[in-house]
């Protein structure tokens, strides 16, 4: 393979095993990224047959049963099938583009991080044909629903969590020794650009909840089938138990989920600003605050369970320290942007959309870190809103910006602004029109994962759901995109794409050769 | 070997998508064994890993004897295995966590004497209304000898709980009680493990294979009496995965620590293997010193698992 990479021109042979056993980051940057959009898709039909259910009250399409297996698989697919691999892949792609690096770290094990992958979520996926249907307790699966009264696929649910919870381990392992031992000369850790900061802070934060996860469904498996009693009351456990084991795992995955797409962010906004970021080493240090106070929050998710005052006061203000590392972020995002040559590419659009849509999503989280208010907001279409405004116009937002932003440096064409920018439209309209309206749903007291609602909520909620088939089109206008870029965009061979891109990763030719920095740069 | 680069890439691999087929099966395997289907896939994909990861050992061991490795790559692995360990870590500490919370704050609510602040014990009405309208007559205490089924149901409990507890027996029959001598065993298999590495550190071949496969033996010895315990508990104390929180939490942190300390001796093993074929020498032995962390963690989960699960009952 010293030649370069197979194509199609060598026999389809030679092309699949390029993929199945490459060792090379590239190659498992894209696996990654095409199979997170494929996730993504997946995830987004469940979605569109739940607004579709919703559209108006009363069943008209679906059974209430089936309601909540869409419900539970939209989640799961979309946070770990699709978000989560989508920054993945860019991690591959980029990290060593950005520290200099050869590979990553331990090649073999990338691939095998990824190929576990569509194993598990084939297993997940198939749960939804099994006898009894897929899993329908909430992508949350709280005890006991998920174990009493669960159907038989919930094994299948379980060790379909532990092998992709394997695969997240090896993953952010390479991540963390790719940064600690591959960084060109010269590149000190407070030189790195911020995707990378971001991201070995994420694969720390893996590292330490994925095996809590892994020991939450270990818990689930032995009551479920050999007699345990974790979660039951009646020999001495508590279904509290489970909310305490799943949410110290939750709730750094939610920040799993959003840290790198800070870093992408970050990369981004100095480029079109052409102004270098605002306060790099504050940036540093707030992710790593986040990251911190992620571990010591959880129960900011269960205020409704019935804990002691003393617990709701202390996780109340734990949650509302969060909001300082935040705001100091989005502070630095927009002082970049003050006083610099603004330009408004699509990833730029996409990037101010993020600072906008993610601060409001934010702001609606300290909404509900209130104890006393969340009595009233728990468990309401307020909280759909809330978390939908930080991973879809948060993570997804950052991720298709990152998408256009490096583009032109993975295929070496660029991607049609015009296009760019009527997709970005709306998908923007759309996502507000979809998600605006499920605040005021959830303050008039319609419950979340409901198959059904009262006539009161009617209205939004149709509104709700037009907003949601937009956009869902604006995601079948990015796949048109990107395909029509691979296949008939405009060459670009410059090195930087953009004028204002500062980085390692903007000094090699476009496309990326297939090996890249085998003699490690040097760094000033 | 990729000629570029003096950091070695692997071209083209097998391994990983053989290996994720393993898992696959296994996967899909366990889940369709334990809703009563069979033990076939997963069989099938257990053989699967066991085949692949040996081959997949060989290369590495192969790739490092042949010079591939640089001490960059060798820095990937220390990594890699530190981390890995950290992972490990953070499982046992859901299951300790659990134990914590089901002992001080569950047990507590159950039966019906959960504190309304840290310096006033006066039981909250919830507490009080939780035990007298859902488990009456529980009374919290460790180890829970009644689970609250049995308090409140009696005969039609499906919770009972054990007999004896794991317990200190007090002074004078300490001698007679496992965890004790278990305890010396994997103390003493850390420190021999040690004595080892001295030995090799210092050249000295003899010290390093014989002390070595003297901590295989330890090993191997913890996992019998650990077993011997387990029939003990089962046919004798009554004390089984279902006999309610305590025997829950019991089997699965000795149950997890067991297994942990087989992945252990297992590695030590194939240590101790490749040191008879004149393996490792004083400046390259990292799969010697991977497998002796991991031998020191699981050391330290047993320390931990003795005070809270044995001793302070």
């Amino acid at each position: 393979m010293a030649h370069g990479p197979a194509t199609l021109a060598d026999g389809w042979r030679a092309y699949i095993a390029r993929w199945v056993f490459t060792t090379n980051h590239k190659d498992i940057g894209t696996l990654y990224l095409w199979f997170s959009f494929a996730m993504f898709l997946l995830g987004g039909a469940f979605a569109m047959i739940i607004r579709a259910e919703l559209f108006q009250p009363g069943m008209q399409l679906i059974r209430p049963e089936f309601f909540n297996q869409m419900t539970t698989m939209h989640g799961l697919v979309m946070v770990f099938g699709a978000i989560m691999p989508a920054f993945v892949g860019l991690a591959n792609w980029m990290i060593p583009l950005m520290i200099g690096a050869p590979d990553m770290a331990l090649p073999r094990m990338n691939n095998l991080s990824f190929w576990i992958l569509p194993f598990a979520f084939a297993i997940l996926t198939s749960t939804l044909f099994m006898e009894g249907g897929g899993p329908n307790f909430g992508w949350t699966f709280y005890a006991p629903l998920s174990t009493t009264y669960a159907p038989d696929s919930v094994n299948f649910f379980i060790f379909a969590i532990h092998i992709m919870g394997a695969s997240s381990i090896m993953g952010s392992i390479n991540i963390i020794a790719t940064v600690m031992n591959m960084r060109a000369p010269g590149m000190t850790y407070m030189k790195m650009p911020l995707f990378v900061w971001t991201w070995v802070i994420t694969a720390f934060l893996l590292v330490a909840v994925m095996p809590v996860l892994a020991g939450a469904v270990t818990m689930m498996l032995m009551d479920i089938n050999f007699g345990t009693s974790f979660f039951d009351a009646a020999g001495g456990g508590d279904p509290v138990l489970f909310q305490h084991v799943f949410w110290f795992f939750g709730h750094p995955e939610v920040y799993i989920i959003i840290l790198p797409a800070f870093g992408v962010v970050s990369q981004i906004i100095p480029t079109f600003s052409r102004k270098p970021l605002f306060g790099y080493s504050s940036m540093v240090y707030a992710t790593a605050a986040i990251a911190f106070l992620s571990f010591v929050v959880w129960a900011h998710h269960m205020f409704t369970v019935g804990m002691p005052i003393a617990g709701e006061l202390y996780f109340m203000y734990a949650t509302m320290l969060i909001a300082v590392p935040t705001g100091v972020k989005v502070f630095n995002w927009i002082t970049t942007m003050y006083k610099g040559s603004l330009t408004f590419e699509t990833p730029m659009l996409f990037s101010i959309a993020f600072v906008i849509l993610f601060t409001f999503g934010g702001f609606t989280g300290l909404m509900l870190s209130i104890a006393a208010a969340d009595m009233q907001y728990h468990d309401t279409y307020f909280v759909v809103a809330h978390f939908h405004y930080v991973m879809v116009a948060g993570a997804v937002f950052s991720g298709t910006a990152a998408i256009y932003y490096w583009l032109p440096k993975w295929c070496g064409k660029m991607y049609n602004e015009t296009m760019g920018q009527v997709q970005f439209w709306v998908a923007f309209i759309g996502f507000n029109i979809a998600f605006m309206p499920q605040h005021f749903l959830g303050l008039a007291g319609m419950p979340r994962r409901y198959a059904d609602y009262g006539l009161q909520f009617a209205d939004w909620n149709m509104v709700s759901s037009i907003g949601a088939f937009i956009y869902g089109g604006a995601q079948l206008m990015l796949l048109y995109n990107v395909i029509a870029t691979i296949r008939n965009g405009k060459p670009t061979t410059e090195e930087k794409t953009w004028e204002g891109a500062e980085g390692l990763e903007w000094t090699v030719p476009s496309p990326a050769p297939y090996h890249t920095f085998a003699k490690p740069p040097e760094f000033k | 070997m990729s000629t570029e680069s003096s950091y070695y890439v692997p071209e083209q691999s097998k391994l990983p998508i053989i290996t994720a087929t393993g898992m696959g099966l296994m996967a899909y395997g366990a889940a369709s064994w334990v809703i009563g289907g069979g033990n076939m896939v997963f069989t099938a994909g257990l053989i699967i890993m066991a085949l692949v990861m040996f081959k997949w050992w060989s290369i590495v061991i192969d790739e490092n004897m042949r010079g591939l490795a640089n001490d960059q790559l060798k820095r990937s692995y220390v990594l890699g295995m530190l981390w890995f360990i950290f992972s490990e870590v953070m499982f046992f500490a859901a299951f300790f966590g659990a134990l914590f919370y089901l002992r001080v704050i569950v047990n507590s609510w159950l039966g019906g004497d959960a504190a309304i602040g840290i310096f006033d014990d006066t039981p909250t009405d919830a507490a009080v209304a939780n035990n007298a309208l859902l488990w009456p007559g529980y009374e919290a205490d460790w180890p829970p000898m009644v689970t609250p089924d049995e308090a409140a149901n009696g005969a039609n409990a499906t919770f009972i709980g054990p007999d004896e507890a794991m317990s200190f027996p007090g002074w004078s029959k300490m001698l007679g009680w496992l965890p004790l001598w278990n305890t010396v065993i994997l103390v003493t298999s850390s420190v021999t493990v040690h004595i080892a590495h001295t030995g090799l550190k210092n050249n000295n071949r003899k010290q390093f294979v014989g002390w070595l496969g003297f901590t295989v033996l330890l090993g191997l010895i913890f996992l019998v009496l650990q077993a011997e315990e387990y029939i003990h508990a089962y046919q004798h104390m009554g004390l089984t995965l279902d006999s309610g929180i305590y025997g829950t939490t019991f089997f699965m942190l000795t149950g997890f620590h067991g297994a942990h300390v087989t992945l252990g001796t297992a590695m030590l093993a194939i240590a101790w293997f490749r040191s008879l074929k004149g393996h490792f020498s004083n400046e390259d032995q990292f799969g010697f010193e991977a497998a002796s962390w991991y031998w020191h963690f699981v050391d330290v989960v047993w320390i931990l698992l003795f005070f809270v699960v044995y001793v302070f009952d």
